[in-house]
């Protein structure tokens, strides 16, 4: 991949935890509108992995280049990354669910975020018409003014990503986004995320091989902080040091 | 946005209204304006109260919206007092040592003048010079700015380490305690220039209104600090509707969440943190000209931990419910410790509410936190939803 298609990339990151080698020179890059599913067992570094992206996590070694100028996040911090692009989707369904999905969304409208600037804020037709855009995809328009605590898992799941749209991202990490949800919300999810890869980066770490499958698209296989392998799913499988590790050796 | 922020916001035009009721029945009721039903020092003790609703609607911003409890918030308060009361008793020792020197042959020269009232002030904790920090006090416009700048430098300064350091929870509320626990053991000092354990006094007085009696003062108190808590309270409506309400409210349930969402957590946490500093310190300069002196006990640290009593019995992320929780609260309270409350003889012990009332505030506190944890305010809302069902 040239510098010119190439969103994020790490390269030769390192981290460890009290000795624990948590990510182990690990290489990886993603265009700018790809759809990437990452697996790998439990203790792989695909949370790590996240944490270092976000800002979360410092690396000990490495660097992370984003965007068109390469700038290397690790000097940014987390609210910095995420107004530079870079939107996350936590594990866990992570929304205000004291507030309205109304509210939540328009928390995560791309405007400015300086503190005053939000103080006198007016929302504009713009920001309305957007706001119904966004629930309209993930399918939360009847729901609009619900509190978001009374949502069903799923929408929760959906609303978040819908928040992470708001944001106008470049490039959106979804941990997970398929956990504890039903055939049919997953397929909901599917389309949702492959339609979001169309205008921007799309990486996916999700345990779970058919919903994988699913999203059709090139997978990287983490192993003990590093990328064991790399490619479509049915050449990923077929991989044997992925069976190894999966399948235990 | 067709109709208007009050017409959007009911209950806050219906606060008002009480509020207004109030005071116009007092003043009707008073000594000073009115017949005389309500003695001056009760009216005090109403302006007062009012004063503290006020500085409990300032906590309620950090802690009841944005999740910082602060137990150190009367430093604030107190600052606030201490500013207007270097004013307050530098006018009116000037004015005692002008009349005093009216009579001697040569008039005094204003060095003269500023030196009598060094000795005067300061002459009980053994110092005749002015310190420093008294260089504006002969000014009541400068000393109303320092009302305002100096605790929200100290809450800016404060906050910006805290906040950037990332500590919360626990350990910010200890730290906020330590730092009010701090100022109060400086005050004490009689070389902290502000006269030591003796404070400042007879802030009662307003300098320049000798002809006016205590009892229209107090009333004209009551009404500037119904003013200043009903501007307030507009003004944290208005704050906490709208996209930044929603943000503040946000940062209190999950301040993750919202960092990954691009907001600079810090920067809202600070300005809600030095807003709240500066209303609780102008609640503290109306305080205390109506108590008439104010000393660094009225800064120990238990002070901030009944304000934070008064919010969560009021019921935290209301606005009416930190006034309606201090007002209730701090009125019993003056009532059971002023004596006014009958003493229960058992025959073997007599039950003394001026000892026993701690221990009965104690029991309400954790009654309301076990079986009403949105407090008083909690139980309005109930009342009001199953009217409107």
């Amino acid at each position: 991949m040239t510098r010119a298609e190439t969103l994020l990339e790490l390269d030769k990151v390192s981290v460890s935890f009290d000795g624990f080698k948590a990510i182990n020179e690990l290489s990886f890059a993603i265009g700018s509108a790809e759809l990437r599913a990452i697996i790998g067992p439990n203790g792989a570094g695909k949370t790590t992995m996240m944490d270092i992206i976000t800002g979360k996590t410092r690396a000990d070694s490495g660097q992370v280049k984003y965007g068109d100028h390469a700038i290397d996040l690790q000097n940014l911090s987390e609210s910095a990354i995420a107004q530079a692009g870079i939107g996350r989707k936590f594990q866990r369904p992570t929304v205000f669910e004291n507030q309205t999905v109304l509210e939540n969304l328009t928390l995560a409208l791309h405007n400015d975020r300086s503190p005053l600037k939000v103080l006198f804020n007016k929302t504009t037709e713009m920001d309305r018409r957007r706001v119904d855009t966004l629930a309209d995809e993930v399918g939360l328009t009847d729901h609009l003014h619900r509190t978001a605590g009374e949502l069903s898992h799923g929408q929760k799941q959906w609303l978040e990503i819908g928040m992470l749209l708001a944001q106008e991202p470049r490039l959106l990490l979804v941990d997970e986004p398929a956990a504890g949800m039903t055939p049919q919300e997953r397929e909901h999810t599917t389309d949702m995320l492959k339609r979001a890869a169309k205008t921007c980066a799309v990486v996916v770490v999700e345990h779970d091989m058919e919903f994988v499958r699913r999203l059709d698209c090139r997978v990287t296989v983490l192993h003990e902080g590093s990328v064991l392998a790399e490619g479509s799913i049915d050449h990923v499988i077929q991989d044997r040091q992925v069976i190894e590790v999966y399948l235990g050796r | 946005m067709e109709r208007t922020f009050l017409a959007r916001n009911p209950s806050v035009l219906v606060f008002l209204g009480a509020l207004a009721l109030f005071t116009l029945t007092v003043t009707i009721l008073s000594e000073g304006l009115g017949i005389g039903f309500l003695s001056t020092s009760f009216i005090k003790t109403l302006g007062k109260t009012l004063c503290l609703c006020l500085a409990a609607l300032a906590l309620d911003l950090v802690w009841g919206y944005c999740g910082i409890l602060s137990l150190g918030h009367f430093a604030f308060f107190g600052l606030g007092g201490y500013m207007i009361g270097m004013w307050l008793m530098y006018a009116r020792t000037e004015e005692i040592v002008v009349s005093s020197l009216a009579n001697v042959p040569l008039p005094p020269t204003s060095e003269e003048i500023r030196d009598a009232i060094g000795t005067q002030i300061f002459g009980v904790v053994g110092g005749a010079e002015l310190p420093m920090i008294w260089s504006f006090a002969d000014s009541l416009t400068i000393q109303l700015v320092l009302v305002v700048l100096v605790p929200g430098i100290l809450a800016f300064l404060f906050g910006w380490l805290a906040f950037r350091s990332r500590v919360s929870g626990v350990y910010l509320s200890i730290l906020t305690q330590a730092m009010t626990l701090a100022l109060s053991l400086y005050l004490f000092q009689n070389d902290s220039g502000l006269r030591g354990n003796n404070g400042l006094s007879g802030l009662q007085n307003l300098p320049g209104a000798e002809n006016v009696s205590q009892a229209t003062l107090s009333i004209l108190f009551l009404w500037g600090s119904a003013l200043a808590l009903g501007s307030f309270y507009i003004a944290s409506a208005w704050f906490m509707s709208g996209k930044f309400g929603s943000a503040i409210r946000a940062i209190r349930d999950d301040e993750n969440r919202l960092r990954y969402l691009g907001y600079w957590v810090e920067s809202y946490k600070l300005l809600v943190f030095v807003v709240s500093a500066i209303i609780t310190a102008i609640a503290g300069a109306l305080y205390y000209p109506q108590a008439g002196i104010i000393n660094p006990a009225e800064i120990a640290p238990i002070a901030s931990i009944y304000l934070v009593v008064w919010v969560a019995i009021g019921g935290r992320g209301r606005l009416y419910g930190a006034v309606i929780g201090a007002a209730f609260v701090s009125l019993i309270s003056s009532w059971f410790t002023g004596g006014q409350a009958p003493d229960i003889p058992l025959g073997f012990y007599t039950i003394k509410w001026v000892d026993w009332w701690l221990v009965l505030l104690g029991f309400g506190f954790v009654l309301v936190t076990l079986y009403a944890p949105k407090g008083l305010g909690g139980l309005v809302d109930q009342l009001v939803r199953r009217k409107s069902a």
